[in-house]
């Protein structure tokens, strides 16, 4: 057996060295994920293990044995569980309101339902703070309430749910659109009654998708930097931030590490459950041509009810950005309501300049990570080769892997010789390049799987070599799939703070910071205006990739995919 | 050009077995002369895409040496390999035209512009594929994907040219007709060819020659007629046509010629397996249409007596199942019933048949 794997990896090795440049791609991103994903998480567990050169469990133990670090990882795991259930129940009602319902507006239901992923993340705690906080317009201007308790786990919970609940609506509604409406027919005509069919057949088929949706919300809500920073304090410790204050607040490095290492067990343990065993669970619902159904399963009464709830969280979504919106052309929000443009003349002005620096992190950042990403996928999927499970384990890793544990990882690793890289351009453009790879990756793999792989094969087959086959004919054939990779890639570059915010200095900063610090000091006009300037140029560029997709490849676009 | 497989074993990692890995191959030997077109005919999972795989070089042997025109290939990627394979799926580039499609191959070579041109203009009027010239695959039939597929593996005069199971994905009436037509183009250019199949019809139309598979093992090799006609193993007999074991005790063997006793009547056969000694059990192979059937009260000398249990008439023959107390009825066919007359269900009758017919072998 050993024997076995060995002399096939020995032959892989021979076959993949005959071919020199798929060889050095492979040594090259091998190398590249090795050092810019393993090595900074590596420095963190040493940071946290290790006093001088002796391995240590004291630091740790310190951190554990603070009650109020401890309050913290009780908080983060209490609102990550909150939020996945929230969450995923939402993005169900949703999904289930677009592929089962039948109700009105569904286009608008599925906008509403994007929006959120297209945003800087912290949007919703922003305008929670804007309509609830100390000078909200609905708790003080409406109802001259004075300190309403919307700090803490009530309000963060509100703005991770509306933040996160996207991403369970898009995994969800591929979950029931791959069930055939014709298995609920069946049961119906077997003579279930609607609620019966529901429990017993729909949800049953839809339980594995809930679960990883969940555990993906668990994941991002952990994860989450951006909404407790604005909307917790001390009474309400978050793990992510606490990390984050240890290390810019009291330069305290190991237990920042040690605050990392909390958060990221319960992170990469929920990924792992979701990877390797959630997601293996999936039922295949075996059809022969797809069905037409009439879609029987949800009475009238109900469907009025799933539309009513869809319609009071779409107002609720509505309001926040219009919130923002308002708030960025308020004198002073609260007090003052008349409009005005300062809040943009100051963005304009004096914050420009991290307007500029973002768009030219993400403007470099997006293409380098997505086409980095389709190689992988590539690579993974269709070749074998020595290291290919530790490629595509570690490139998706960054997905698990907290942005304040990686943003801790990369200012340990690379602030010291002979890599000294903090301050620089460099340091923010290989983190959002190796950090949002997974993007590019998830898409590639999900076309690839589609595409036929006799169609590369019979390439081969006629002479081309690794580097031909991938040009010639899978990567015209993954473009679509390359662009919609992007388009997401782009927007977490554009809206990422958590890693990011270790990252940042006075030569290259960031929109996102430069928001949170607005909010920090109050300034929630100017906050609401740059939340404005990015949510514009956000979906200026997807406009844009979409025009150039559709005109550089129109008459592919749509073909390809269902070919 | 010649391909010579000497003792090639595949192995695969199957963690869902307890050992961890399956023999899809084991120790495969066969030599594939120019210009033939022979075929690897096999249940699913015999190893017979396997093989052809491990000629194209998408698969690495684990053991043993693969050669093509004498040349040693076990560390030549399939894109240095000089053979062409016809996928079971076509495999056509969805992003390209027919005519791009067709090109590619010499394009790939490096060969000029106008040079690819031409030679695809020429193939394509070869397979009436000119009128398709620009269309794009999505516009095309089944049957005129297959000849696109055809005409990319064949514009490169490959020293071998590779058919995984080209004709499964087509409805019956144009199976018949490309299966004709491959067998055309090859004999045409002469390209010496594989054909994987799992379809033993196909198999005994398009091929000079048929490699029997099963259980990663090659199991017969041989034309058709000597496949058919001179089973090698039970399992040959039984997957090609249909066929009667009867079993018996062998008596005495020979050289070719058996002696066995079936209740105590005894059979001449022939035997040409090897596989038997006097006195071992053995089974008697013997094909429906050699079945001589006669009335039974006649009180000729018959080797098996029995009674109709079915007839079926269809038209040029009747199709009889006979109980003759054995574990599985005894199928005959017998021709133009017109004038030869025909049995009725019920009826008893004596079952005769030559000796060339009946083939003694180990009954495993």
């Amino acid at each position: 057996m050993l024997q076995n794997s060995f002399a096939k990896s020995l032959s892989d090795t021979k076959k993949i060295l005959k071919d020199p440049i798929l060889a050095m791609a492979v040594l090259a991103i091998l190398l590249a994920l090795g050092f810019f994903i393993i090595f900074p998480i590596a420095r963190v567990v040493t940071t946290a293990f290790k006093d001088g050169n002796k391995w240590t469990l004291g630091i740790f133990m310190n951190a554990v044995r603070n009650k109020y670090f401890m309050q913290g990882f009780r908080n983060s795991l209490l609102v990550g569980g909150l939020t996945a259930i929230l969450g995923t129940a939402i993005g169900f009602l949703f999904a289930f309101a677009v592929t089962r319902a039948d109700v009105p507006f569904k286009r608008l239901l599925h906008a509403i339902a994007i929006i959120p992923i297209v945003s800087p993340p912290f949007i919703g705690a922003l305008a929670i703070i804007m309509l609830f906080g100390n000078n909200g317009f609905i708790t003080w201007n409406l109802l001259k309430i004075q300190n309403f308790p919307i700090y803490g786990l009530r309000g963060l919970m509100l703005a991770q749910t509306i933040t996160f609940f996207p991403v369970a609506y898009l995994a969800l509604r591929g979950v029931l659109e791959s069930i055939s409406p014709t298995l609920e027919d069946a049961a119906l005509d077997l003579g279930g009654s609607r609620f019966k069919v529901f429990m017993r057949v729909t949800l049953p088929l839809a339980l594995p998708g809930l679960a990883s949706a969940m555990l993906v919300l668990f994941i991002e809500s952990l994860a989450d930097f951006g909404n407790p920073l604005i909307l917790t304090g001390s009474r309400f410790p978050i793990l992510s931030v606490q990390a984050y204050l240890e290390i810019t607040g009291m330069y305290d490095l190991p237990s920042g590490a040690a605050l990392s290492i909390l958060l990221l067990v319960p992170s990469i343990s929920a990924w792992i459950i979701q990877k390797y065993w959630v997601s293996k669970k999936r039922y295949v619902t075996i059809t022969g041509k797809p069905a037409s159904s009439s879609i029987k399963i949800v009475s009238p009464l109900a469907r009025v009810l799933i539309f009513a709830a869809c319609m009071l969280f779409t107002l609720l979504i509505i309001m926040i950005y219009l919130t923002v919106l308002w708030g960025a052309v308020a004198k002073v929000w609260g007090s003052n309501n008349s409009l005005t443009l300062e809040h943009f003349k100051y963005a304009f002005g004096v914050g420009f300049k991290s307007v500029k620096d973002t768009l030219t992190i993400a403007g470099i950042s997006t293409p380098v990570s997505g086409t980095l990403g389709m190689i992988i996928a590539f690579l993974v999927i269709r070749k074998s080769f020595p290291g290919r499970k530790f490629m595509e384990f570690t490139s998706m890793l960054s997905f698990a892997v907290p942005g304040t544990v990686i943003g801790i990882g990369y200012i340990l690793a690379f602030n010291r010789a002979p890599f000294i890289l903090t301050g620089t351009l460099s340091i923010l453009l290989l983190n959002f390049i190796f950090r949002y790879v997974p993007v590019g990756i998830e898409s590639g793999i999900a076309i690839l799987r589609q595409i036929d792989p006799a169609i590369e094969e019979a390439a081969i087959d006629l002479g081309a070599d690794a580097k031909t086959t991938f040009s010639r004919v899978t990567l015209p054939m993954i473009v679509p799939a390359y662009f919609s990779g992007l388009v997401f890639a782009f927007v977490r570059a554009m809206t990422a703070i958590s890693a990011a915010i270790f990252l940042v200095s006075s030569r290259w900063f960031l929109v996102t910071v430069q928001i949170m610090s607005q909010v920090e000091s109050g300034r929630l006009g100017s906050a609401a205006a740059f939340s404005v300037i990015l949510v514009i140029i956000i979906f200026a560029a997807i406009a844009l990739i979409r025009a150039v997709l559709k005109l550089r490849y129109g008459k592919y676009a749509g073909t390809m995919l269902n070919f | 050009m010649s391909v010579i497989l000497e003792n090639v074993s595949k192995i695969f990692d199957d963690p869902s077995r307890k050992d961890g890995h399956i023999k899809a191959l084991d120790q495969v030997s066969l030599e594939i002369k120019e210009g033939e077109l022979v075929t690897f005919l096999g249940p699913s999972g015999c190893g017979k895409t396997t093989t052809l795989r491990i000629v194209s070089g998408f698969e690495n042997p684990t053991e043993g040496k693969v050669f093509i025109s004498g040349k040693l290939v076990n560390d030549i990627p399939p894109n240095k390999r000089d053979t062409s394979m016809v996928f079971q799926s076509y495999a056509i580039f969805p992003h390209m035209s027919v005519e791009q499609n067709i090109g590619f191959g010499l394009e790939l070579k490096g060969h000029a512009k106008k040079e690819v041109k031409e030679e695809s203009r020429r193939i394509m009027e070869v397979m009436g594929l000119l009128p398709l010239a620009k269309r794009r695959p999505d516009q095309l039939s089944g049957g005129q994907q297959q000849r696109v597929a055809l005409a990319r593996a064949i514009i490169n005069k490959p020293s071998v040219l590779l058919f995984d199971e080209p004709l499964s994905n087509l409805d019956a009436k144009l199976r018949d007709q490309m299966r004709l037509e491959i067998r055309r183009i090859q004999q045409a250019f002469g390209i010496t060819s594989i054909y994987v199949t799992h379809d033993q019809i196909e198999a005994m139309t398009v091929s000079d020659r048929i490699v029997v598979m099963n259980n990663g093992r090659v199991i017969q090799i041989g034309t058709p007629f000597e496949i058919y006609s001179r089973p090698a193993k039970r399992f040959v007999a039984d997957f090609i046509g249909r066929v009667n074991f009867i079993p018996c005790e062998t008596v005495s063997i020979r050289g070719e010629e058996a002696a066995a006793s079936f209740k105590g009547v005894e059979i001449s056969a022939n035997s040409h397996t090897g596989d038997l000694a006097d006195g071992s059990p053995c089974i008697l192979a013997v094909r429906p249409e050699s079945l001589v059937l006669e009335p039974a009260e006649k009180k000729t000398k018959s080797i098996i007596g029995g009674k109709i249990e079915k007839a079926v008439y269809l038209g040029s023959v009747v199709e009889y199942e006979i109980d003759a107390g054995l574990d599985s009825p005894i199928l005959a066919v017998s021709h133009d019933p017109v004038v030869n007359g025909f049995f009725n269900q019920g009826d008893m009758v004596a079952i005769n048949f030559p000796k060339t017919a009946a083939h003694a072998m180990a009954s495993e």
